[in-house]
């Protein structure tokens, strides 16, 4: 008798979970990743960068700019070669358009970069050539 | 007390740079002999990605004032566009990486023209005061601002005897590729570092039109800058500061 009315509470459990769970989805828009350009394998596994990329940034940019090591691979400058996103008019759009790359699950996680204040976010950097008054 | 001792290896090895400069003359006039052409737009070696700055490297300009024409200012140009240091209307706080100081004899009234940046220096003042070590030497010498520690506290300007530094003021969108600029942080001269480890020369050298910034490796004998250095007089500025600066002028 008793496992009955247990097994009924967790199906029950198990229904409001579910329905939960749509509810969630429903509100909040999951992150639409964009498509790299090359689309071929990262430079490491997407699970691993998905988990890492914080940490193979870090370490890249510490040995870049103190040991002077300018290996591509992990390099922020590397990850807009492939991970661009554009606009209309087919230009790259910067980390101020909400479908930049890093924004899509950055804006969904609650989590800022900083990376921006100080580095460019498209490929190639600013086009314009420095004019003073 | 390892700092000590680093500091003590550091000296020696100046001070056999320094030998090898006063004393080797003979050395020189051979490697002299042997040395290959004289480059301007390269320098001997690109930098393989993957390998650390070496030790071995002491990279500097040597400048020759004598051939600094008057209404000239290309060298700041060429840094202002390879950094897009864009300005605020306002001189005093504006970003400038190099600038160009007229000096004038007040007995006979002969003026000298130079340009002026980080002097990139062996014993740094920025590096001693920096709080964060944010403020560092590259071991090739070149003096950076590594703007992730950088809390934008200025001591560095402070101490600087050669006013090389700047902050920045303002929120910064235009930024190159290879040279990240943000506000609240200081940034100064980079010896275009991201150039030369391309194997090219710094983007003011390259600029100017009377090739009047001879830039180098000082350690090699071999080089350029170490054959005019040892064969012409060249000057530090504000040299009883003993700092063993990176960038030499003749003329002055």
């Amino acid at each position: 008798m008793k496992a009955k009315r247990n097994t009924q509470r967790f199906w029950l459990a198990a229904f409001i979970f579910v329905l939960f769970s749509f509810g969630v989805m429903a509100d909040v828009p999951v992150p639409d990743i964009p498509e790299a350009v090359k689309g071929e394998q990262c430079v490491e596994e997407t699970g691993f960068m998905r988990r890492n990329h914080m940490e193979l940034l870090l370490h890249q940019r510490d040995d870049t700019l103190r040991k002077g090591i300018r290996t591509q691979k992990h390099s922020l400058k590397n990850c807009f070669t492939c991970h661009v996103v554009k606009g209309a008019d087919n230009q790259p759009v910067t980390v101020k358009d909400s479908r930049h790359f890093c924004r899509e699950c950055h804006d969904y996680a609650a989590v800022q970069v900083d990376c921006f204040q100080c580095h460019t976010s498209v490929p190639g950097g600013a086009k314009t050539t420095g004019t003073r008054p | 007390m390892s700092n000590t001792q680093d500091h003590i290896q550091d000296d020696n090895q100046i001070d056999s740079y320094r030998r090898k400069l006063l004393g080797g003359g003979a050395a020189l006039a051979g490697a002299a002999a042997l040395g290959s052409g004289v480059f301007f737009t390269s320098i001997a070696r690109a930098k393989p990605d993957a390998e650390p700055a070496s030790s071995e490297i002491r990279w500097g300009f040597l400048i020759d004032t004598n051939k600094c024409a008057d209404n000239c200012d290309k060298c700041v140009t060429a840094c202002n566009d390879e950094f897009n240091l864009t300005g605020f209307g306002r001189p005093e706080t504006d970003a400038q990486w190099i600038r160009t100081v007229t000096l004038r004899d007040k007995k006979t009234g002969h003026t000298t023209k130079l340009p002026l940046m980080c002097q990139h220096c062996a014993h740094p003042p920025c590096v001693d005061v920096c709080p964060t070590g944010a403020s560092f030497k590259r071991p090739d010498g070149i003096v950076l601002v590594d703007k992730h520690t950088c809390i934008g506290c200025r001591y560095c300007m402070i101490a600087c005897p050669y006013k090389a530094r700047s902050f920045v003021h303002e929120t910064i969108e235009n930024q190159k590729e290879y040279g990240p600029r943000g506000k609240g942080t200081v940034e100064s001269c980079t010896l275009c570092v991201h150039r030369v480890d391309k194997g090219e020369i710094p983007a003011c050298a390259e600029a100017c039109p009377e090739k009047a910034i001879l830039f180098g490796n000082m350690n090699d004998a071999n080089s350029d800058i170490a054959r005019r250095m040892a064969s012409t007089v060249s000057t530090e500025i504000r040299g009883d500061l003993r700092l063993d600066l990176g960038v030499r002028y003749q003329g002055i």
